[in-house]
Parts: C-alpha cells; structure tokens; sequence
C-alpha cells in the first residue's frame, strides 16, 4: 500500500512537471507579446512528455546539453523555473544573471550544461562531457537533447560517428517535432530517417512515441543504463509534435490544418492524466497539480516583473580573466 | 637547459603537464602513432594512454566542440586544429561556445581549454594552409591568443596556456617547427600577456611576433651597425597584448614599426598603431608604420611565395625611413 502510495506520488509530479512547462512556456509566448520578455523565445508546448521522460531516466550529475527549445529540458533536469523566468526578463536572479536569456539557460548545478543557440552545438559539448565523464573515472553519463531538423548539420554527423568510433557514455535524443524551424524536416532531408543514420553510425537506436510519458520513462531508464553500464552511445528517436510555431510570433501557417488538428490532440499531459485516472488516481489530485502549476507559474511571472535589473557592471564581467574589458567598464560605469 | 626544437619544446610541455595535472588531455587527429603534424605529440599516447591523448576522427567540429563540452565539465583539453585554415572549420564552436559561454552562464562555467593552429608559410603549402589568421581570434571576446616564436617561449608558453582558465588560441608557427634553441625543463609557465624585450634601443620601436621575431631580430642587428638602435619585442601573447611596454618604449623613441606575417589590412598591427596613436599622438615624431603581408592568399610557387615574406632588408628599409621622417 505505501508502494502504491508513493508511485501515486510519483506520477503526480511528473504530471505537475510537464505542466510547469506548459505554463512557463505559454508565459513566456504572453510575456513576448505584452514586450516585457526580448529576444528569440521557442516553446515547447507539446514536448512535455520527452523533456520530463528523458530526465526520469537520467541522474542528477549526468550531464545534460540541450538545444534552443531548451526550457522543458532545463525544468525537467531540475533548473528552478524561477530563476528561469527571471532569466527570461532579464532581470538580476535570473539562471544566468540575465545575461544569457531563453537560448543560454544553464544550470550547472543540476548538469545542464546550457540551452544552445546554435543548432546541433549542443551535441558536440555532450561527446566533451562524456569524454570529461571517462577521463575522471565517473560513471556518470551525458545526454544531448536535439531535433530532427539538427539530423542535416555537420556537427552532429560528426557527433554521430564519433560517439561510436570512440565509445563514449552518451545517449543521444532526437525529438522529432517534424520541423526544421519553419521548414517541413522530410522536406529537406534525404533517407529513410534518424533510426537508419543512427545504425548506419553503428549506433544502437531505439524509436518511441514521444507523447506517451510512461514509453518515454520506459525507454530512457532502460537505455541510460545501457549507456551506464557498456560506457557506449545509445540513439534515442523520440516521435512528438510542436503545437506552435518555430518562435513566439511564429503563427506556423505553413502547416497542414489538418493534420496540425490531428497531432495536437494527441496532448501527452492530457493522455498521461487519463492514465492516471485510469490507474484510479483521483480527479481532484489530477485537477490539483495543474492549478498548483498554474499559479506556480503566475507567482514567477510576478517575481520577474517585480525583479531588479542586473548591475550596470554585469554587462562587463565574467568575459575573460586575461585583457577583459576593464577600460569599457571604466567609460560606461565610472 | 637544453637545445631542442620549437616542436620537441611543446611536446615537452605538454608532457610535462599531464604528468602535473591528470585532468590534462589532448584529442586531434593523428595524435597517437603519428605523434602529431610536426611531431609535437610523439610518444605521447604511449605515455598516457589512448584515453588521454585521442585519435580523432576528421571532424574538427567535434573536436572543438568536444574540447568545450570537456572543458566545463572538469577536465583541461588541448584541441589540436593542425593548421589556422583547418581551424575556421571550427570556428563556430571557439567563437560561438568556447569564448561565450562563461559570459552567457553567468560564470557558471570557465572554458579552460587550448586550441591549437599553426600560422604561417610552410615549404610551399599555399594558399588553404598558409594563412596567419591570428587578428580574427583577437577580435573575439573571450578568447586568449598566444603566439609563441622560440623553443623557450613555446615550452613556457604552452604550459601557461594549458593552464589559463581561458580558452586560449595558440598559434604555433609551421616555419619554426624545427627551429632549435636552448630550453630549461623547469622553467615556470610564462606570464601570459607579457612582452619580450629582445634589443633595447631609443630610435626606433620594433613591434613583432611568430617567426617574424627572428627577421627582426636580424633586422636590429643590422640597424645596429648602421647607427639606429631599435627597440625590438616580442609580443608573444596578442590578447591580451603588452600596452605597458610598448606605450612605454614608444613614449621614449617616439618611432613605432610592427612587421607581422599576416595580411596588414585588418592585421593586428592596425590595432596596435591605433592604440599607440590614440595614446600619443603628440609624442610621436613620424607616422607609425606597418610591415606585413599582402591582401593575397598565400601563391605555391616559391618565387611567388618570397614575394609575401617581409624580409629582414625591409624591416631595416622601414626603420631608416621613420628615422628619416622626423
């Protein structure tokens, strides 16, 4: 029974995850319009269930690089979306001070080794954490979070190849949202699709339905510990859709309305609270961790309003230590 | 001390390193049986292991990007690029990660890691690897680059850099890989940013690096006889650069002559010259002056390839002129 108990527990805050992301992510679209957030926000409304899966299966000092659509990762390995949101603002107390924003939200606390905007990066910083991981003994792993539209840049080819050549612990993620930014990814890419490059590497890889939490939990805790254990790559495929566009004013209308309507209704949150109540979980717990997420989010959303701007000085600091820009610093911030 | 080769000198050093600091690693390719482009890695797989000293794949990506993800994750990496032209493939991930993430993080993260990419001509290897592409790193913020022109400095230099807590460029000189001079093992890692004052005179400022150290230390001797004595350094790091001892120096000879390899337009010697005249202006008796390479690729045929050098005649050409001119 106190089993029972506890994996009720469980499945809740997995469930409250994913819509802590969902909330941040629809704050952060409504944040960009009202002007109060700058810069490039990509959501990722739709992914939950492969950010909270694929963190379920990982340790907290495994290593973790992520990619622009960064913030389900960063919440799923255990960045405080606080701190996030603040980040999002601009504002002193953010992940990063402010200075890096929505693309470089890092916490190296929790082994996120940052957002990344450029596309398919994210993967090479993961074979360096894995090789940092073998040359001092860990057994802890990395992971790299990109998309199908990275599956076409040199980077990551490279990253490919290396990984198996090398055997390094790595498992590499594909979250397949069908887009390369605004673009249809089968469009543009040749080949039978990420499985067949993966084997073609000599990678062993695995596809999943990325909407299904409980398949993504599954696959990543069975495939991290083959990676644990063999000190190998693993190439994880996991199948999902991006509810919106590319970036905040994206309105995504190159899509096929159609087929838009059929995959968003396929909404991991709300396929994973039918499990749930169809395991016997209550409707009021079901009903209680989205509005504990709701105004979690709001709460954030009202500290980062409220929140200080950095210092005048932070603009200048953390460069270099040899020749940073002292002399800038002496002009603007006498 | 020792006598050895510019090359054996840094393989020195990063030997050495690695016994002193097991976080220490170098990846690149044909580092292990083949000991590196100019043997500067030889034995080095053997010593530490293959974990240790990694056999890349052709994919300079990956190995700067590797180099980076390693870097903030513990470990102390030396990326081997072989040459600076091989390096722009890679420049994405030293511009774009390498320099900016301790800025982007907040200082979450330092990026201690060495690229390394030869500079200069080399036997007629032409134009794709050639290129002195050293003003490019500088103008990055976030970057250290260092550009070491002897044994000595390539042994302490390399050793400083591996342990700047700086992603540093270092920027050997393919022309110099068998240049021999005296090394002392136990030397102390060079202090980054500092310049050598190799000739002390009052007439004429000499500003240099790399393998254009030698020609202009040729070129003082010569200005010597003649009646010009030269203030003659090596800069050995461009960022940071040593503005002390060249506004100094300058501020004594009022003259000021930098002769580098590469391109002089958009060259570091522009930046050197506008710092000097933004500082003193009034103090300067002539017009600065640089002494560099064409706005050309690099020609194979040798003929055509001396016809890029600066050589030692025109740096003392040069010298006379800004005397003359005031």
């Amino acid at each position: 029974m106190g089993g029972m108990v506890l994996a009720v527990e469980h499945a809740l805050a997995r469930l409250r995850r994913m819509h802590v992301i969902r909330f941040f992510e629809e704050a952060a679209a409504e944040a960009w319009f009202a002007g109060k957030v700058r810069g490039s926000v990509h959501q990722s409304i739709g992914q939950e269930a492969v950010a909270v899966g694929i963190c379920e299966g990982l340790r907290r000092d495994d290593w973790l690089a992520s990619n622009h659509r960064g913030h389900g990762h960063a919440i799923a390995k255990g960045a405080d979306p606080r701190a996030m949101m603040l980040e999002l603002y601009g504002r002193r107390g953010g992940t990063c001070g402010g200075k890096g924003g929505s693309m470089h939200i890092a916490d190296f606390s929790v082994g996120m080794l940052g957002a990344n905007g450029v596309v398919g990066d994210g993967v090479t910083l993961a074979l360096g954490a894995a090789h940092a991981a073998v040359i001092q003994g860990q057994d802890r792993i990395a992971a790299a979070m990109f998309g199908d539209g990275a599956m076409n840049r040199g980077p990551l080819l490279e990253a490919l190849n290396w990984s198996a050549a090398i055997a390094l612990p790595i498992l590499l993620v594909c979250e397949d949202n069908h887009y390369s930014a605004t673009t249809r990814t089968a469009d543009v890419t040749a080949g039978p699709g990420p499985i067949a490059r993966a084997e073609a590497f000599g990678l062993y890889a695995e596809s999943v339905d990325g909407n299904d939490l409980d398949a993504v939990i599954e696959a990543s805790t069975r495939v991290a510990a083959r990676v644990r254990e063999t000190r190998g790559p693993v190439f994880l495929h996991c199948r999902t859709y991006r509810w919106r566009g590319h970036f905040a004013p994206d309105k995504g209308a190159y899509r096929d309305p159609e087929e838009h309507a059929r995959l968003m209704a396929n909404d991991p949150i709300a396929r994973y609270a039918a499990v749930l109540a169809a395991a016997g979980v209550e409707a009021g717990a079901i009903a209680r961790v989205e509005e504990e997420a709701r105004a979690e989010i709001a709460a954030h959303v009202a500290d980062a309003e409220a929140a200080p701007w950095p210092e005048e000085r932070e603009a200048f600091t953390d460069v270099q230590d040899l020749g940073a820009p002292d002399e800038l610093a002496r002009w603007v911030v006498a | 001390m020792s006598e050895m080769t510019y090359a054996d000198a840094a393989r020195l050093a990063l030997q050495q390193e690695m016994i002193r600091d097991p976080s220490v690693w170098a990846l690149g390719e044909d580092l292990g049986p083949e000991g590196g482009v100019a043997g500067q890695y030889r034995g080095l797989q053997q010593m530490f292991g293959s974990r240790r000293v990694v056999d890349t794949p052709i994919s300079e990506n990956a190995i700067m990007g590797a180099a980076v993800g390693a870097a903030i994750c513990g470990t102390r990496p030396v990326a081997e690029l072989r040459f600076a032209d091989f390096a722009l493939c890679a420049a994405d991930e030293v511009i774009n990660q390498a320099a900016k993430i301790r800025y982007m993080f907040d200082g979450q993260a330092r990026v201690p890691l060495v690229a390394r990419m030869a500079i200069g001509f080399r036997t007629g290897i032409a134009a794709q690897h050639s290129q002195s592409n050293e003003a490019f790193w500088v103008h990055v913020p976030g970057l250290v680059v260092v550009a070491p022109a002897t044994p000595a400095d390539n042994h302490a230099l390399l050793k400083a850099a591996i342990r700047c807590d700086d992603p540093v460029v270092y920027m050997e000189s393919k022309e110099l890989w068998q240049f021999r001079g005296e090394v002392d093992p136990d030397a102390p890692p060079a202090e980054l940013g500092r310049a050598e004052r190799l000739v002390s005179g009052s007439d004429v400022t000499i500003v240099t690096w790399s393998r254009m150290r030698h020609v202009c230390e040729a070129a003082a001797a010569t200005l010597a006889g003649e009646g010009v004595r030269a203030d003659l350094f090596d800069l050995r790091t461009l960022w940071p650069w040593d503005q002390e001892a060249v506004l100094g120096s300058v501020r004594r000879t009022g003259r000021l002559l930098v002769v580098h390899e590469a391109v002089r337009t958009g060259g570091f010697g522009a930046e050197i010259v506008a710092e000097v005249t933004e500082a003193l202006f009034a103090e300067l008796k002539a017009p600065p002056m640089r002494l560099a390479g064409p706005r050309a690729p690099t020609p194979f045929s040798k003929p055509l390839e001396d016809l890029h050098r600066v050589t030692e005649p025109m740096v003392v050409g040069a010298a006379h002129e800004l005397v003359r001119r005031g």
